[in-house]
């Protein structure tokens, strides 16, 4: 920590820091809408986060508590990295804890633990234009945003129950956001977009490479497109948590031999430890009392 | 039968620079006609087409077209939102080369579906349903409606196109050579199918068009263009039989006999 000095606070300069939150401002003025920014450079790749740490870093204080996760989990590379960024350059307090966080980072999820007013997410965006694969034209895309010209967002559904059966879109399943705006929640789960309903917290969306940040402010209601046919439905899992027994939440597969052994646990790693502290066990959860012992998701 | 036009065109001019694409062209066109535009490359026929159908802003002059209420409204005023609801709803634009106005990496079903889904239908079954009907009508298989129009002939794209067009029930259709590049046998079958369906369904339309044979099968008046100029305009069957303009007369006896 002793070259700290040579950074500004939280890694951005002030201007830059300005820059963006002038755009996250403009983007809780209209929910849904992507606005433009001008990215800058990150000691990371693209793709890695680069737009959510620019967003995590032009909001963050001294006194904001951050948590970091990828795919649900704290322990992951990018997750333990982003973090350690963070308490470098901002010197802030950490934690794995989703309620005891002020700011959550994430990337690909919402944590099961519902969140609470004055909590920031920050999402980590790829692609934040949901019609890009229908229409490869940003001119076009744009326009189509502006005039809230939408059927084709219906067509690619469309084309999912022609082809599959049912609406087979899985994650990045895209959003009407209060009524107004199509938006892609990014590459979430669907399991996870009917928390981004009317939640108490704050939702900003960062794509670096793309350039463009939006908000979904706290109480606003984010719909699920689908056919009046074809209701939207989230994932169900027909067995619960391996390890903590928890339902109703969202399993990740993890390989366990090589004689096809798995076992299904939850996602996100905080909820799962969490449970198995307070003594709910799940049929391959270790005998042996556990408090210190990590769940170690295969990677 | 209502004894007003459904687009009045007033003097309508388009300029690129210093050259003319259309100069100074005013009709009328009735509820239920279909107008054909003949000339030869060159003569601004798709210029007018451009902007009649609002894809090309004029240089000056008026259009204005009876919305469904009744009301006459000039098309260059409209907002671009209005134009474009109202170019995929009660207009249609059939291209000359179907790969300009079908999504050809998603299916038939989903392409003629596009425009009711555009328009707020959100009930996958009927949007199928009435895909079907519209495919039929259209001489297309029903288990060819989950196949991408890349896996179709020229023939059957311009028919998948035409299904697209015509599924909200438009009143005004915009043809730009829809028979351009197709082999003879398969042209007389589309004009056929073409013919059909304009009376069935008591469509205007514009059709712009080189092919002498092609305007005369399908529409009832013509307007000859020459340099960007309407150079002499009638009843289709006056115009080919009885041509009084030079250039038409050049024009008509230019038709290679068999």
């Amino acid at each position: 920590m002793t070259d700290i000095a040579t950074y500004n606070f939280a890694y951005l300069d002030e201007q830059t820091k300005r820059m963006i939150r002038r755009a996250i401002l403009k983007g809780i003025a209209i929910p849904g809408y992507q606005v433009p920014f001008a990215s800058r450079e990150m000691p990371m790749p693209y793709g890695w986060g680069t737009g959510g740490v620019q967003v995590t870093a032009s909001i963050i204080g001294p006194d904001d508590v951050l948590k970091v996760i990828d795919q649900g989990a704290d322990d992951t590379t990018n997750a333990v990295s982003i973090r350690a960024f963070f308490k470098k350059v901002a010197d802030v307090a950490v934690t794995t804890e989703t309620a005891k966080a002020t700011i959550i980072q994430t990337r690909h999820r919402i944590p099961e633990h519902p969140l609470t007013a004055g909590q920031v997410l920050v999402y980590q965006v790829p692609i934040p234009e949901p019609l890009r694969f229908l229409e490869p034209r940003e001119t076009e895309t744009r326009k189509m945003h502006a005039l809230e010209e939408y059927g084709l967002m219906h067509v690619k559904l469309y084309e999912d129950i022609a082809k599959h059966g049912r609406i087979a879109t899985t994650y990045a399943y895209p959003v009407k956001v209060e009524g107004r705006y199509v938006m892609d929640p990014s590459p979430t789960p669907k399991f996870d977009n009917p928390k981004m309903h009317r939640s108490p917290a704050l939702q900003l969306f960062g794509a670096g490479r793309e350039k463009r940040i939006y908000a979904v402010p706290p109480f606003t209601d984010v719909v699920s497109l689908d056919f009046e046919d074809h209701p939207f439905e989230i994932q169900t899992f027909d067995q619960p948590c391996a390890l903590c027994g928890a339902e109703n939440v969202y399993l990740d597969e993890v390989i366990l031999d090589d004689h096809g052994g798995h076992m299904f646990v939850c996602s996100d790693t905080d909820h799962c430890e969490k449970r198995r502290e307070d003594g709910h066990r799940g049929h391959l959860a270790p005998e042996t009392h556990l408090a210190s012992e990590k769940m170690e998701p295969a990677q | 039968m209502t004894d007003e036009p459904l687009l009045r065109v007033s003097a309508l001019s388009k300029f690129y620079g210093s050259r003319v694409g259309c100069d100074n062209v005013s009709f009328d066109l009735w509820p239920g006609e279909v107008l054909a535009v003949v000339g030869e490359s060159g003569s601004g026929k798709t210029t007018l087409l451009n902007c009649l159908s609002t894809r090309l802003l004029p240089s000056s002059g008026t259009a204005s077209y009876r919305m469904r209420d009744g009301q006459f409204r000039e098309l260059y005023r409209m907002s671009e939102a209005e134009r474009r609801f109202l170019m995929r709803t009660d207009w249609g634009f059939v291209h000359q080369n179907p790969a300009d106005g079908l999504r050809m990496t998603v299916s038939a079903g989903a392409n003629v579906g596009e425009r009711l889904m555009a328009v707020g239908d959100r009930h996958y079954g009927k949007i199928r349903a009435t895909a079907v009907d519209w495919l039929s009508r259209v001489e297309i298989e029903e288990d060819r409606i989950d196949d991408e129009p890349r896996a179709f002939s020229g023939g059957m794209r311009q028919r998948l196109q035409i299904a697209r067009n015509l599924v909200t029930g438009p009143r005004l259709v915009f043809m730009d050579e829809p028979t351009g590049g197709l082999d003879v046998s398969v042209q007389a079958r589309l004009l056929d199918l073409l013919r059909g369906l304009v009376t069935d369904l008591g469509l205007a339309a514009i059709v712009v068009t080189h092919d002498l044979a092609v305007a005369r099968l399908l529409s009832q008046r013509m307007m000859v263009m020459k340099d960007g100029r309407v150079v002499e305009s009638g009843l289709t069957d006056r115009v080919l039989d009885d041509p009084r303009a030079p250039y038409t007369q050049l024009l008509v006896s230019s038709i290679l006999q068999v």
